[in-house]
């Protein structure tokens, strides 16, 4: 078991994803940084679905109850492990009874924490992500228990990797949505030119921004959504849906972000500024 | 049946949309279903593909690879022009029990005033219509239904509630449904359905698929905690029958 002593603002278990109940309405979760997630499953030898923890804001504190070997990704959170640093994307060897501890946010919003093996929580429907109400609880909280398996004796291929952060990715890269020509020059204008401020309003499910663009009044059918989906509302406010998001919609889609730049928005927080470039490839 | 005009659009690198006419046309309806079960039997390997049916679109999502859009597109097409008319997809009526006991329609008298009707007029009319399912979202198991009939439009409330209870089924303009979890939420709610529309434990979690039907009929506060009961544990046996094409 892995003891969550203090389990800091919003720590979850997320896996590569829950997929195939998108038409019956199931959001398809895991992780919102899916790069970074599957590169300290990679250190590990671990398949792609397994399961870690996606850490969001402040960290927890944690303690192994077996020998295991772990690997951190994401946003920088000053980690200790028995108050000796711990850097991303390098194999650790734990042994029962250590500590793991997070302190100040230096870069990005969400660090995840690899096991061998991945975490054992339950499986629901096909995924061990946390998606409430599907399983009991969206989060971890002081006192839960992750189960894992324990594990010795593991020699990694490649100990450490130096990876440039992922938040510091530059534009977000967006392809025409479904309703992207409904949009005026105004409109795009605006869109590619200005910066765009990360709203409070931000979660698994989707992304507010701060600025709006002009309102209109196209009405459409409710019709599929998908994370990165950039929605525009008849008042103008643009929502990015994310991993947890509705599977459908009925504002305008007028983008849809790419893989690799949902990762990047995932690193971003209350505040933070973005841009946007169009990607032309059809 | 007839064949429509479709259009192809690129969603992203993993998704392709076909839509169909901007119309909420059951014969719509029916010739996406049966284009998708002409596809996920003869043209799609169904482990690679999500197809997402709603109202007017059929959305295609490739989890691993990026999708080749010109030549995708292509084969979407001709599928579209061979996919014959004459296959029946089987569709289902379900019938689902509602109690509009006061505790749980906790909107109907207002409704009444708003409608100037009589509570049970309105049960009788909540009841007398089958609905057709044009989509599932927004929440697992939300059934967004289509064939309400007008004298049951009534606007959503001006302030949503911040907890509306699982099950609650509601009227709000053009659409009535059962919200499937609890949530916040804008409805008049007329009453509860006590039969879980997602349920984790089965194999398929949610018997209702797009295209299906709906009809409700009214049951007593007391035949409401015994199939509240018989839902949960999932023995309650739901009456359903194929609808003819």
């Amino acid at each position: 078991m892995l003891k969550v002593l203090k389990s800091g603002f919003f720590t979850t278990v997320q896996d590569a994803g829950r997929y195939g109940l998108r038409d019956k309405g199931v959001p398809i979760s895991g992780a919102m940084d899916m790069i970074s997630a599957a590169m300290a499953n990679r250190l590990l030898e671990n398949t792609p679905d397994a399961a870690l923890l996606e850490i969001t804001m402040t960290g927890p504190t944690l303690e192994f109850e077996e020998d295991t070997y772990i690997s951190l990704g994401g946003a920088e959170m000053s980690a200790t492990l028995n108050n000796a640093p711990v850097q991303n994307y390098k194999v650790y060897k734990v042994r029962a009874g250590d500590l793991l501890s997070y302190g100040k946010l230096e870069r990005g919003l969400r660090a995840y924490l690899a096991i061998k093996e991945g975490f054992r929580t339950p499986m629901v429907l096909g995924s061990r992500s946390l998606f409430k109400p599907l399983t009991p609880h969206a989060c971890l909280s002081d006192k839960s228990e992750v189960p894992f398996n324990a594990s010795k004796g593991f020699e990694p291929k490649i100990e450490e990797l130096k990876v440039p952060p992922i938040s510091e990715g530059g534009a977000l890269e967006i392809f025409k949505g479904p309703e992207y020509e409904m949009l005026t020059d105004a409109h795009l204008a605006a869109l590619f030119s200005k910066d765009f401020t990360v709203a409070k309003e931000n979660n698994r499910m989707a992304y507010q921004l701060e600025e709006t663009l002009v309102g209109h009044h196209m009405a459409m059918l409710t019709s599929a959504t998908l994370p990165g989906t950039m929605q525009l509302t008849p008042a103008g406010k643009l929502i990015i849906l994310m991993k947890d998001g509705q599977t459908t919609g009925g504002y305008p889609r007028i983008a849809q972000l790419s893989e690799r730049s949902i990762s990047v928005l995932a690193q971003k927080k209350f505040g933070d500024s973005l841009s946007f470039k169009l990607v032309l490839t059809l | 049946m007839s064949t429509y005009t479709i259009s192809i659009k690129p969603f992203g690198a993993h998704a392709v949309i076909v839509e169909w006419p901007m119309e909420v046309e059951e014969a719509i309806l029916y010739d996406i279903l049966q284009y998708l079960q002409h596809l996920k039997a003869h043209c799609l390997a169904q482990e690679d593909w999500e197809l997402i049916p709603a109202y007017n679109s059929l959305t295609f999502v490739h989890r691993e690879t990026p999708i080749d859009f010109e030549n995708f597109s292509q084969h979407l097409k001709e599928w579209y022009a061979n996919k014959g008319e004459t296959q029946d997809v089987p569709r289902f009526l379900w019938r689902l029990p509602v109690c509009y006991d006061k505790a749980f329609g906790i909107d109907l008298s207002e409704v009444s005033d708003r409608l100037g009707k009589s509570i049970s007029e309105i049960i009788t009319l909540h009841t007398q219509h089958t609905y057709t399912v044009y989509g599932i979202g927004f929440l697992p198991g939300f059934m967004y239904l289509g064939g309400l009939p007008q004298s049951l439009e009534v606007a959503r409330r001006t302030t949503p509630r911040l907890l509306v209870e699982k099950g609650s089924v509601g009227l709000a303009s053009k659409q009535t449904g059962i919200y499937p979890q609890d949530s916040p939420g804008g409805w008049n709610i007329i009453g509860n359905c006590p039969i879980p529309m997602f349920n984790i434990n089965k194999d398929d979690p949610c018997f209702v698929s797009v295209g299906d039907k709906i009809q409700f009929y009214a049951i007593s506060r007391a035949e409401y905690d015994l199939h509240k009961i018989e839902g949960e544990v999932g023995i309650f046996q739901l009456e359903k029958r194929l609808v003819d094409a």
